[in-house]
């Protein structure tokens, strides 16, 4: 089988912090990750690739040269090639520009039988370029699932996460699956893989390798746009109760029984 | 030290491995239970732990010393006695074997050490014979095809646990202090072989340590490792990796006191403000900053001499480990003073670092032993 | 628009540099330089104190957007009972409907939910777009993309609105790239700009770190997803009447390349947190598992339900049905107690706009203080037994 993972490099968005005085971002000393349900994602097919002889499992990104980094990763997770759609071309995609990138990477790449992605990237938690890769390359595609129970011949058959249960569905290969953090546990790398992974190549195509226009791409194929950016004002400090503990129990019932919620 | 983005790649697996596994609750039942979790030997089996700059075709990973030093690092921030099952079959447990087992031995013996799947346990030390190695007093006599193995290994790692153990015999008693002692690998199920009672040690909870006794153990000659009478000579070249291996463990341990010490000099408060306030406590820490990264440039520049077969580089491993175990001591000590009270509460990470790191001045050869060998390289020339 | 640097008059101070979020721009010698991952945020603007950067038209051209009109809601049904969110669009839409001068309408799929188009009436649309066919039962994204897809092109609304769900946040996309036009992800704000009644869709990106106000200038329609529990429910107007639209809902051979083959109820308890009216909620402060019982006694004894923060979540603690929080569920109770809960940007990026929030935490400086109505510094194993106590 031919496997395609869709990954992204995001900042560690657990590691941003907010400069208490001037309210902007602290960018600085914030590491650059695998996005952690593309690991999820990259799993998936690792183990696919385990159980299945002969299956190859290509990586793809759209990002800055700096996430070959993450790409040697996810080689020395066991991943057997690795794509980088990167130049200036590329940049200030939204989500539908992004897809279209993508969809002319994979399409450059060649036939593939199922294509994983993470439900959504940390740092845009938006969850649209799955299920819109798929469509551009007009194939079904499921999202948030959190087990495979089998591939079929012509079809693969998962479980849909919902908020309240989950659904079972059969979907026709080739198809493109979101993956959550509930699907598997990523493996770690091994160093083994890690030496091996710096002997590949990781290749970087730009959009005259993928055979795109400018126009469909990055910012100019961007529908949506960023208006302006804020950090949320923090909600005004209230009242620190003191006293004994019962004191302060006793002083927080009065306080919310006058305002009528308890 | 501006590392590669291989090295770098090599790191961030171990760290991450060290936060997501090496937990709390892992650890603390570690300590009360004094035994280490299969699965998680298992799991660092997987990763490649066992076996970073063993060759590929040994069940390796074809990595270097310097990958090694920085898993070391990296896991021992967390958990020292977590480096000692890692530094075993990469240095004291795989070293001897590398250095001078046949294609054979090594098929047989390394192989399954490289994967974790074997413990070897590396038996240099004698009630009588620590630093003065060459005072070995355990023999081997020959019978045919085979040693007859008669004395006591003191104070071995994994020896409660170890399948193997390379055993320093003499073998020619004509001949005086190192020479005339040979390398055995000694299969710990042959009769013959018992084990002291488990010691009762002040850190490296999980590590069990025990002696070794030998009464009449007949070891096959195709068990013995090199050439008769060189044995002293491979423990020697042996203890230069491990030596690097302890100083790696020990500017991680450090690392992980200084951490400790950093996120509680920012928290604690007294007299209205937070003690990292003080300038005793703040010139404290930068302090032990300095020393720490001091030391991590000669752990890490031991490590690239050795990778390049420098000529330096015993030298550079005693100097390593020497100055890294030493700072570590000095750290971890500030680090309780600074916790003040609760550094004294084994609820504190410090407490236990404190007591791990103790051992560190003094396995795989003491401070002072390190100083007679860096003074050695300079004087004997 | 692109953000483009005026090299005459920049100095070279770097500080728009650090205040990019997106880390777009860097120094080329002595001139700042916006790099491929600018995206016009406008940041730098604000802070350049020279005045060398500006916003330029890039003439960037997209459809003819003065066809589109109405404000659509996508009316989320599942075993024939409407989703809470898509009521709560449903008040929403209006409001921005009202802004524009549009009509509200519905977009329901299913079969033989008849019963809901009098409720979405009553909940405030004025038009409801009805199709009803077996495919539809339950979702199905090849199904319902489809029919709605097929609606959109005829009936060309210029605001079409859908629940953040699993299943808005699957069938939105699709339905974008189809309609090729853009889409914004779970937005917890929506306004109508008042001069040229474009929608203005904000949302937080960053782990909440950071909000951004995006617009689908030369698209249409504008599509948004919107989080559960962040916009209020209308007031239900009984017998409240509207226009019924039927959609076609018929399928050939390959166009439905999926099949729901079962639908499975979660077994654990059903955690409504959106609904809920308290919420008590632990964090990493309870340091095991045994702490939500005591969390759960005190949900009990005020009617309310059992929250979570991520590190309780991930450490394994509790179900993640439970999280509250960016990547969890976004709550706004009447009121809100967090215990043990140092309050991580992502946590009270769900749980800010509470009505009422008490935290209670040893940690004095636990940002938790910063947004809490009322604090209580202290073991929270005492000081919840004591409120217990108290409550009787």
């Amino acid at each position: 089988m031919k496997i395609i993972v869709c990954a992204k490099q995001v900042p560690d968005t657990n590691e941003v912090k907010i400069d208490p005085v001037k309210g902007t971002l602290i960018r600085e000393g914030v590491p650059s990750i695998l996005n952690p349900d593309d690991a999820n994602a990259l799993e998936a097919a690792l183990q696919i690739k385990d159980n299945n002889p002969g299956t190859t499992v290509t990586v793809i990104s759209m990002g800055p040269p700096q996430a070959s980094y993450m790409l040697r990763e996810c080689l020395a997770m066991g991943a057997d090639e690795a794509v980088l759609l990167s130049s200036r071309a590329f940049g200030g995609a939204d989500t539908c520009a992004t897809s279209t990138a993508l969809a002319a990477g994979i399409r450059k790449i060649g036939d593939f039988d199922i294509i994983f992605a993470g439900r959504q990237a940390i740092d845009g938690d938006t969850a649209q370029v799955g299920p819109q890769l798929a469509q551009r390359l007009g194939i079904p595609s499921v999202t948030y699932v959190q087990k495979i129970r089998e591939i079929k011949e012509n079809s693969v058959v998962v479980e849909r996460a919902l908020e309240d249960g989950y659904e079972v569905i059969e979907v026709q290969r080739p198809c493109l699956l979101t993956a959550i953090k509930e699907l598997n546990e990523p493996r770690y790398m091994t160093i083994f893989q890690i030496e091996e992974a710096y002997k590949k190549e990781i290749k970087i195509w730009d959009e005259n390798d993928v055979n795109v226009s400018p126009d469909v791409i990055g910012l100019k194929g961007s529908p949506t746009q960023v208006f302006r950016s804020f950090t949320p004002p923090p909600k005004g400090k209230g009242e620190m109760l003191t006293g004994t503990v019962n004191e302060m129990v006793n002083a927080l019932i009065a306080k919310l029984t006058e305002k009528h919620v308890l | 030290m501006i590392f590669s983005e291989k090295h770098e790649l090599i790191r961030k697996l171990a760290r991450d491995f060290a936060e997501k596994e090496l937990t709390k609750d892992i650890l603390d039942r570690i300590e009360e239970t004094n035994e280490y979790p299969k699965e998680l030997l298992d799991k660092m089996a997987k990763a490649g732990f066992f076996g970073i700059k063993t060759p590929v075709k040994y069940g390796g990973q074809g990595s270097d010393m310097l990958s090694y030093v920085l898993v070391i690092e990296e896991l021992a921030r967390v958990s020292a006695v977590t480096t000692v099952w890692v530094s075993a079959p990469n240095s004291l447990g795989g070293g001897p074997l590398l250095l001078a087992g046949t294609e054979e031995q090594l098929q047989k013996y390394l192989v399954p050490v490289a994967k974790g799947e074997k413990i070897m346990a590396f038996g240099l030390t004698e009630p009588n014979a620590g630093s003065d190695a060459g005072a070995t007093s355990t023999t081997a006599v020959r019978d045919g095809d085979y040693w007859i193995l008669n004395g006591r290994k003191t104070f071995i790692t994994h020896a409660p646990v170890a399948d193997y153990c390379i055993i320093y015999a003499k073998t020619d008693k004509t001949q005086k202090g190192s020479r005339g002692i040979s390398a055995f690998i000694v299969d710990m199920k042959l009769p013959g072989v018992s084990l002291g009672k488990p010691e009762k040690k002040m850190g490296l909870i999980g590590a069990p340590t025990s002696d070794i006794i030998l009464e009449d153990v007949r070891v096959h000659q195709s068990d013995m490792l090199g050439e008769e009478g060189k044995g002293f000579t491979n423990a020697m070249k042996t203890l230069d990796i491990g030596r690097i291996g302890v100083a790696a463990m020990s500017i991680g341990v450090a690392q992980g006191a200084l951490d400790e010490t950093i996120r509680y000099a920012k928290e604690r408060k007294q007299f209205g403000r937070r003690i990292a306030d003080f300038q005793e406590i703040s010139f404290m820490i930068a302090d032990m900053a300095t020393k720490l990264q001091a030391a991590k440039e000669l752990v890490y520049r031991a490590a690239q001499l050795k990778d390049m077969n420098s000529p330096d580089a015993t030298q550079a491993a005693s100097m390593a480990k020497y100055y890294a175990t030493e700072v570590c001591n000095e750290i971890a000590a500030k680090a309780v003073q600074i916790h003040g009270g609760y550094g004294y509460i084994k609820e504190y990470k410090v407490e236990r670092i404190y007591r791990d790191c103790r051992v560190f001045t003094i396995f795989e050869g003491t401070s002072q032993v390190q100083k007679m060998v860096i003074a050695n390289t300079l004087l004997k020339k | 628009m692109a953000v483009r640097i005026i090299e005459e008059k920049c100095k070279g101070c770097t500080k728009c540099v650090k205040a990019c979020p997106f880390e777009a721009i860097s120094m080329n010698g002595k001139l700042a330089d916006i790099g491929p991952s600018c995206t016009n945020c406008g940041a730098c603007l604000d802070v350049c104190p020279f005045g060398a950067i500006e916003q330029v038209d890039d003439g960037k051209q997209g459809m003819d957007i003065t066809k589109y009109h109405d404000v659509w809601v996508f009316a989320e049904q599942r075993d024939g009972e409407l989703m809470g969110v898509s009521i709560e669009l449903l008040g929403e839409g209006k409001r921005l409907a009202q802004e524009i001068g549009c009509k509200l309408c519905a977009v329901l799929c299913g079969e033989n939910v008849d019963h809901l188009v009098d409720e979405l009436y009553e909940y405030g649309a004025e038009k409801v777009y009805y199709a009803s066919a077996p495919e539809l039962k339950t979702y199905n994204t090849d199904a319902y993309t489809k029919v709605i897809y097929e609606a959109i092109i005829k009936y060309k609304p210029e605001i079409v609105l859908l629940g953040a769900t699993h299943i808005g946040r699957d069938l939105g996309p699709c339905l974008a790239v189809k309609c090729g036009t853009g889409l914004t992800a779970d937005c917890t704000k929506l306004d109508i700009d008042p001069t040229d009644k474009k929608l203005m869709q904000t949302r937080p990106a960053f782990g909440g770190n950071l909000m951004a106000t995006i617009l689908c200038p030369n698209h249409r329609p504008q599509m948004s997803t919107v989080r559960p529990g962040v916009m209020s429910k209308p007031e239900r107007v009984p017998g409240a009447k509207g226009e019924l639209v039927k959609l076609d809902a018929s399928f050939k051979e390959g166009d439905i390349r999926m099949k729901v083959l079962e639908v499975v109820k979660a077994v654990t308890e059903k955690v409504s947190l959106t609904d809920a009216k308290v919420i008590v909620s632990g964090g990493a402060g309870l340091g095991g598992p045994e702490g939500f019982q005591l969390i759960k006694k005190l949900a009990d004894r005020l009617g309310g339900v059992v929250g979570a923060s991520r590190a309780a979540v991930d450490a394994g603690w509790i179900d993640h049905s439970h999280q509250v929080g960016q990547t969890g569920t976004t709550v706004k109770p009447d009121l809100y107690i967090a215990c043990g809960i140092s309050g991580a940007i992502q946590h009270l990026a769900g749980m800010q706009t509470s009505k009422i929030i008490v935290a209670i935490n040893k940690n004095e400086d636990a940002p938790i203080f910063e947004v809490a109505d009322y604090g209580i510094v202290g073991d929270l194993y005492k000081v919840i037994p004591a409120l217990l106590e108290a409550l009787g």
